[in-house]
């Protein structure tokens, strides 16, 4: 970081410091609309764990993004509850990729879109190599989904399928 | 609820033997929604990659997010340690619902990403669409 930053490390509060705590956050919001409280997917149970079987910089990686992002051309999401997905070439000019979204300020990720679709991040790093390579094509949705029924039983299952038919050997999420 | 939808994501391909990293800004949503991995940065909503247009630091976070392909051995979320250049929380906390209105139509940034769909998909079409030339799948 810069200079500037430096000077805001040193007199963070201890607000500053605390990551935001979201769930109670929309918890509280919601009580003050008089909506019933959201309910948190809350998995206890551990996750599967796959090991990657080859270093990084032989890897194919794919990139998976919940922004809103589609690229000039493609139609938009919707902003309600939308299971659909696109597919963006990763040699993209960054310039003809597009981030709408309700519940977020996508103001920087207008003016340069890796803060939440990391194309040209990522095409450094497979250039100097510290990544193989990139898929051909870039997943996009729009996360805001309230529904997980929907989500689980209309868009995981394609987006499982697109990840295997694309033989990733690693895949990297980017929420907003 | 982005944070919530990339964790299940996450955690259904990583099911089907694919490793997954998930960065993350909301650290409570992927906490609870427990995907393998994930790297946090504490950055402002819609930033999860770091600040714009600072690519040296935005491949910094990217390259130790990535790392934790190698070095992580069992599931979490990793603290990247990275702080956002300039104050942002309360901000961020004053209260109210800040979400816009949740249209059930296409939400184009500009006017001319409508046409150029029109153009390629024709009129009323918001289904599945992917690449020009490719039918959309409604």
């Amino acid at each position: 970081m810069d200079g500037g930053a430096t000077s805001y490390n040193r007199r963070m509060t201890e607000t500053d410091r605390r990551p935001i705590d979201y769930i109670a956050v929309t918890r509280e919001t919601y009580a003050q609309l008089g909506y019933q409280p959201y309910r948190w997917a809350l998995n206890e149970d551990p996750p599967s764990w796959a090991t990657l079987g080859k270093p990084l910089s032989e890897a194919r990686l794919g990139l998976i993004a919940s922004g809103g992002i589609y690229r000039h051309g493609q139609v938009a999401f919707t902003h309600r509850d939308d299971v659909t997905h696109r597919e963006i070439p990763t040699d993209v000019d960054s310039a003809e990729v597009r981030v709408t979204h309700f519940a977020f300020d996508p103001a920087a990720a207008r003016r340069d879109p890796n803060v939440v679709f990391p194309i040209d991040t990522l095409r450094h790093l497979v250039a100097e190599g510290t990544v193989g390579e990139l898929a051909p094509l870039a997943l996009t949705f729009m996360g805001g989904i309230y529904s997980q029924r929907r989500l689980a039983s209309e868009l995981i299952p394609v987006l499982v399928d697109r990840v295997l038919e694309l033989e990733l050997d690693a895949v990297l999420l980017v929420p907003v | 609820m982005c944070h919530q939808s990339v964790g299940l994501v996450s955690r259904a391909i990583e099911r089907k033997g694919v490793p997954t990293l998930s960065m993350t800004s909301a650290h409570s949503i992927t906490a609870s929604a427990n995907p393998p991995r994930a790297a946090f940065t504490d950055f402002p909503l819609g930033h999860t990659c770091g600040p714009p247009d600072r690519p040296v630091e935005q491949r910094s976070i990217m390259r130790d997010a990535l790392a934790l392909f190698e070095t992580m051995d069992r599931p979490g979320i990793v603290d990247l340690g990275y702080t956002w250049p300039a104050p942002w929380k309360e901000a961020a906390l004053r209260p109210g619902d800040h979400r816009t209105p949740r249209h059930d139509t296409p939400q184009y940034q500009n006017r001319d990403d409508r046409e150029a769909a029109v153009v390629a998909y024709g009129v009323g079409i918001a289904c599945r669409a992917g690449i020009p030339g490719d039918v959309p799948r409604c």
